[in-house]
C-alpha cells in the first residue's frame, strides 16, 4: 500500500496517478483509490470549504466512513482482483489517520510506504489550484476567483491538525518526503525492490513544462516490400520525410531539443537530415522478430502458421522464436522512459513497436491495447503534460508512405481449434513466468 | 556503400551525410569520403560534458572509503571512467611513519599543514585525471568535515568547470563503528606495529580529534549544494539538488547497497549438447554430465546450509534444467541470457573462421567492444546486466546460474576487472565461484564440483590480423567432438 500524505494542492493526486501509470506499464498491477471521489459520492453536492472545518462533526463522520470504504475496496483489490499495489490518495495529515491505516495494513499483511509532499512555495500552490482544482466537480458552479478563494480556506482547515511524518517518532515507518517539487528528498527505511524502484522514479520526475515528440523513421526499403524488421535504409519517400521533419522541427523552435535515435540505419538516416547532434540508443531498436526477421506477413503465415496465430491471440506477450515480445520491449525501454522523465524537450525517432510501447506509457494504455496503437509512418506525435495527463497532438507531415499497421484479425473458430492445446498452455505459463520477473 | 540515390530532388538546406557501419561495433555513423566523422554520440552513461567530482564527507570509520571504492568499481563497470583519490594515501606517502593520533589533533599546526598539502596534491591529481587523462568522475575520499574545507573544494571545482556531488556518511551506532575499525583499520599500514587493543584505542582518539570541528551538511545552510546524506548505513537518506543523470544513477546505486554479510554464488549451466560439439549459443539441453553437475550442485548448495537462498537463472533451457535439479523455487531473468551471437549462433569456431574470417579477426582485436552481426557485444551485455547487478546488491544470499559471457561480466563487476580483461576471465563449466564481500573487496572461492566437462575457453590468439591464416585464427580453439 502506498499512502500519500500532504496538504491539499501539494501534488498528491498528480504523483498518485503518474506513479500508478508507471507501475502498470512496467507490469505491476496498481490502482489509485482517491478519497475525494468517495467523498463526492457520499455528499452529492459540494457547498463550500466549511465541510472541511475540523469542528464540523457531521462532515468528520462522513469523511471517516469514506476512508473506511476506501480501505475495504483496497482489501478487495488485493484479495480478489490480483492487485499488487494500491495507492491511497488522501491528505492523511494526522497521526491518528495514519495509525488507522497502519493497523489495517498490519492486520491484512500489507507493506506500507508513505509518500509525503511538502511545499511552502505559494506560487506553486496557486498554479496547482488553477490547473486542477478550479475545474474539479466541486467547483462546477463557481468562477475561478471564487474557487481559488474557497480552496485556500479549505487548505487552512487542514493546517491546524497537520502533523508531518517525523524523523524521530516515525522512524520505523517506510517513507519518502518530497520537498518543494523535488529539490530535496528524505528517504526512510526502504524495505524492498518495488519501494526502491518507486523512490528512484519519484526522484527522476519533474514538473517543468516541456514536450516530447515521438516519430518513426522515414519509410524504409523493407517497409516498401512489406517486410518486417531488418536494418534497411530510407526509401526516397523516407528521405523526403526526413527533410520535411527537419523543417517541421525548425518551425517548432524548440528550446534545447535533444534528439534520440536507435542503432538502426533508418532512424539514424532520418536524424541526419535534421543537421543537429543526436544520441543513439540500442534500447530503442525495433522489436527483434527472431526467425521472422525480414519476412512478409504472408511468408510468416506460410512458414510458421501456428506462431502467427498465437501472436494474434496475445500480441503483447507473444515472443517471436529467438526474438522478443512487446513485454520484453517494455522491459528494455524502461531506462529510456526514466531518462525521458529526467529530460525536458526531446524528439525520439524510433520504430513502430517501440513507439507503441512509449505511447502506451504516456497515454496509460493497457497491455491489450498497446500492440494495436496506431503509429503510422511520417507522423509526429507531440505529447505535452497537462493537468493529470498528457495532451497529444498528431502532425501528419504530408509525405505519402505505406501503411504498416496490422489490425487484430477476427480469429476463425477453425484456426483456433487447429492449435494444439498444449501449445496454448505453454503460452499461459509464459505469462505467469514473466509476471514473476518483476518481484 | 549506403548513401543517397542520385535521382532524389534536393530538399532541405543540408544534404544528409552518408552513413557507414563501423565494422567492429556495428554502429552506423556519418562519414565523408569513406572515413567516419566523429560527430555523433552513441548513448553513453555520462552525458554531461563536464566531469563530476564526488566528495565524501564524514568522521573516520564511517564507511567513506568503502563507499568510494564500491562506487568507483560500479561506475567503471558501467563504462564511466572513474578514479578514487584517497587523501589518507597521500598522507602516508608524505609522513612515512605514523606515530599516533596526536598527528590529527586540531592544535597540531605541523600536522594541519601537512594534511592541507596532501589535500591540495590530491586535488591537483584530480584535475589532471579529469582534464587530461579522460576521466569523467573523480572520487575525492577524505573526511572533509569542515565547511571551510568543502568551500575550498567547491571553489576548485568551479574554477575547473567540474560539477560537485557530496556523499556524507553519518553513523552513531557504536557496533557498526567498532566493526569497521576491526575490518579495515587494524590492517591499515598505520597500525602494522601495534596490537589490536592499542590500535583500537588510538583510532578512537583519532576520531575524537575530528568530532569537535565536524560540521555536517545542513539542509538549510547547504541547500544550494548537491548531496546525499547516508544515515546509519542506509536506514535513511537525505538527497538534495540532484543535478543530472549520473548523479541520479549514483544516488540510486548508493540507496541499494548494504553491508549485511552474505555470499553470492556464480556458476554456469551444466555442460550442454552444443557445448560438447564446440558450438556457441543456441538453446540446447544438458548432456548426461551436465545433469550430473546439476545434481552435485544441488547437494553442494544444500550442504552450504543457507537460509533464504534465492536462485536465479536465464530463460534458456540449459540454466533452467540445472536449477530444476536443485528442487527449490527459482526466478528466470531474460537479462541473464547468453550473449547473442547473431549470425554466428550455433556455429563452431571453425565455421565462423570459414564463413566470416573478417568478423572473427575483428573479434580477437577487441573482444569487449566487438558486436556480432545482428547480435551483441560484451559492452551491450554489461548494459543489459546492470539491473541484475543492482538487484544483486539489494539481495543477500543468491545463486546465479548463467552462461560464460554473462558470468564473465558479473565477475568483472565483483572483482573490478577492466574491459580488456573481462572477455578472457576463466569461467569453466562445472565450477562454482563463491563471492563474499570482505573489507574493501571480495573474497573469491572457486569450488570445482568434480564432474568432467568440455573446455569452452578460447584464449586470444597471437595473430589477430585480418589477413591471418585459418590455422593462426584457430590456434586457441578448445577441443570438442
Amino acid at each position: 500500500m502506498i499512502v500519500m500524505v500532504g496538504l491539499p494542492a501539494r501534488g498528491k493526486t498528480y504523483i498518485s496517478k503518474k506513479l500508478t501509470r508507471y507501475l502498470n506499464w512496467i507490469g505491476v498491477p496498481t490502482q489509485v483509490f482517491n478519497l475525494g471521489q468517495y467523498r463526492r459520492e457520499a455528499v452529492k453536492s459540494y457547498k463550500n470549504y466549511e465541510f472541511f472545518r475540523p469542528d464540523n462533526e457531521e462532515a468528520m463522520n462522513i469523511r471517516r466512513a469514506c476512508a473506511l470504504n476506501a480501505l475495504k475496496d483496497i482489501a478487495n483489490y488485493f484479495a480478489k482482483e490480483q492487485g499488487q499495489v494500491a495507492v491511497f490518495d488522501a491528505t492523511n495529515t494526522t497521526r491518528e489517520r495514519r495509525g488507522v491505516i497502519i493497523s489495517f495494513a498490519k492486520e491484512k499483511g500489507y507493506k506500507v510506504f508513505f509518500i509525503e509532499s511538502i511545499c511552502d512555495d505559494p506560487e506553486i500552490i496557486e498554479a496547482n489550484i488553477m490547473e486542477v482544482k478550479v475545474s474539479s466537480p466541486d467547483y462546477e458552479n463557481c468562477d475561478k476567483e471564487e474557487a481559488l478563494e474557497d480552496f485556500l480556506k479549505r487548505i487552512e482547515c487542514y493546517k491546524t491538525t497537520y502533523v508531518s511524518l517525523d524523523d524521530e517518532s516515525d522512524r520505523h515507518l517506510s517513507y519518502i518526503k518530497i520537498f518543494n517539487v523535488g529539490s530535496r528528498y528524505l528517504v526512510n527505511r526502504v524495505q524492498d525492490h518495488i519501494q526502491s524502484r518507486i523512490v528512484y522514479y519519484l526522484m527522476n520526475i519533474h514538473v517543468t513544462p516541456r514536450s516530447i515528440y515521438l516519430s518513426r523513421h522515414g519509410e524504409s526499403e523493407l517497409n516498401l516490400l512489406g517486410r518486417i524488421g531488418g536494418d534497411s535504409g530510407l526509401s526516397s519517400q523516407g528521405k523526403k520525410y526526413a527533410s520535411t521533419l527537419s523543417e517541421f522541427i525548425r518551425d517548432q523552435a524548440i528550446k534545447d531539443l535533444k534528439v534520440w535515435t536507435s542503432h538502426m540505419k533508418r532512424t539514424i538516416q532520418t536524424a541526419e537530415a535534421l543537421g543537429v547532434a543526436y544520441e543513439q540508443w540500442k534500447a530503442l531498436n525495433e522489436i527483434d522478430a527472431g526467425v521472422c526477421e525480414e519476412m512478409t506477413y504472408e511468408e510468416i503465415q506460410e512458414n510458421y502458421p501456428e506462431e502467427f496465430a498465437m501472436r494474434d491471440q496475445d500480441k503483447y506477450r507473444y515472443r517471436y522464436p529467438k526474438g522478443e515480445s512487446y513485454e520484453d520491449l517494455v522491459h528494455r525501454l524502461e531506462p529510456v522512459i526514466m531518462e525521458l522523465e529526467r529530460q525536458e524537450n526531446v524528439l525520439v525517432i524510433c520504430h513502430q513497436a517501440v513507439m507503441r510501447c512509449l505511447l502506451a506509457y504516456f497515454l496509460d494504455k493497457s497491455a491489450d491495447e498497446l500492440p494495436y496503437l496506431k503509429c503510422p509512418l511520417h507522423t509526429v506525435l507531440r505529447l505535452t503534460p497537462v493537468a493529470y495527463g498528457c495532451k497529444i497532438e498528431p502532425f501528419y507531415l504530408n509525405i505519402k508512405a505505406v501503411n504498416t499497421h496490422r489490425e487484430k484479425p477476427v480469429v476463425s473458430q477453425r484456426t483456433f481449434n487447429s492449435i494444439a492445446d498444449h501449445q496454448f498452455q505453454q503460452l499461459i505459463s509464459m505469462v505467469y513466468l514473466f509476471s514473476r520477473m518483476w518481484m | 556503400m549506403s548513401g543517397m540515390d542520385d535521382d532524389i530532388e534536393p530538399c532541405g538546406p543540408t544534404p544528409s551525410r552518408e552513413l557507414t557501419q563501423n565494422p567492429l561495433k556495428k554502429i552506423w555513423m556519418p562519414c565523408k569520403n569513406g572515413l567516419p566523422e566523429r560527430h555523433i554520440f552513441q548513448r553513453k552513461v555520462c552525458m554531461t560534458n563536464c566531469p563530476t567530482l564526488i566528495v565524501t564527507v564524514g568522521l573516520p570509520a564511517r564507511g567513506k572509503t568503502y563507499i568510494s571504492k564500491k562506487l568507483t568499481r560500479y561506475l567503471n563497470w558501467i563504462g564511466v571512467p572513474t578514479k578514487e583519490f584517497n587523501v589518507g594515501q597521500y598522507r602516508r606517502e608524505c609522513v612515512k611513519i605514523y606515530k599516533s593520533f596526536e598527528f590529527f589533533r586540531p592544535d597540531n599546526e605541523e600536522g594541519l599543514k601537512i594534511r592541507k598539502q596532501c589535500a591540495s596534491a590530491a586535488l591537483n591529481d584530480v584535475r589532471q585525471y579529469l582534464t587530461e587523462e579522460g576521466g569523467q568522475v573523480a572520487v575525492f575520499d577524505a573526511t572533509n568535515t569542515t565547511r571551510e574545507r568543502r568551500e575550498t573544494i567547491n571553489r576548485f571545482a568551479e574554477q575547473n568547470g567540474f560539477k560537485v556531488f557530496f556523499v556524507e556518511s553519518v553513523c552513531e551506532d557504536p557496533d557498526v563503528i567498532a566493526e569497521n575499525i576491526v575490518q579495515v583499520k587494524l590492517g591499515s599500514p598505520d597500525y602494522t606495529h601495534c596490537n589490536t587493543e592499542q590500535a583500537v584505542e588510538d583510532f578512537m582518539k583519532r576520531i575524537k580529534c575530528y568530532e569537535n570541528s565536524y560540521q555536517p551538511l545542513d539542509e538549510v545552510l547547504d541547500r544550494e549544494l548537491s548531496f546525499i546524506k547516508i544515515i546509519d548505513v542506509g536506514r535513511r537518506y537525505l538527497v538534495n539538488q540532484v543535478q543530472d543523470h549520473i548523479q541520479s544513477r549514483i544516488v540510486y546505486y548508493l540507496m541499494n547497497i548494504h553491508i549485511t554479510p552474505r555470499s553470492i554464488y556464480l556458476c554456469r549451466h551444466g555442460e550442454s549438447e552444443l557445448n560438447v560439439r564446440g558450438r556457441i549459443g543456441g538453446d540446447s539441453g544438458l548432456t548426461a554430465r551436465g545433469k550430473e553437475f546439476a545434481r552435485c550442485l544441488g547437494q553442494f548448495m544444500h550442504k552450504q546450509g543457507i537460509s533464504d537462498l534465492k536462485v536465479w537463472t536465464s530463460q534458456m533451457k540449459r540454466t533452467i534444467q540445472t536449477a530444476e535439479a536443485l528442487g527449490v523455487p527459482y526466478e528466470q531473468w531474460k537479462a541473464l541470457n547468453e550473449i547473442d551471437a547473431g549470425v554466428c549462433e550455433e556455429l563452431m569456431y571453425e565455421e565462423i573462421q570459414q564463413r566470416y574470417p573478417l568478423e572473427f579477426a575483428l573479434r580477437d582485436q577487441d573482444k569487449y567492444r566487438y558486436r556480432y552481426p545482428k547480435g551483441e557485444s560484451y559492452e551491450d551485455l554489461v548494459q543489459r546486466l546492470e539491473p541484475v547487478i543492482m538487484e544483486l546488491e539489494r539481495q543477500e544470499n543468491v545463486l546465479v546460474i548463467c552462461h560464460q559471457a554473462v558470468m564473465r561480466c558479473l565477475l568483472a563487476y565483483f572483482l573490478d576487472k577492466t574491459a580488456e580483461e573481462l572477455p578472457y576471465l576463466k569461467c569453466p563449466l562445472h565450477s562454482v565461484l563463491k563471492l563474499t564481500p570482505v573489507a574493501y573487496g571480495c573474497k573469491v572461492e572457486r569450488i570445482s564440483l568434480k564432474v568432467e566437462a568440455v573446455n569452452t575457453h578460447r584464449e586470444r590468439p597471437e595473430n589477430v590480423n585480418v589477413h591471418r591464416t585459418a590455422e593462426d585464427a584457430l590456434q586457441t580453439v578448445p577441443a570438442h567432438l
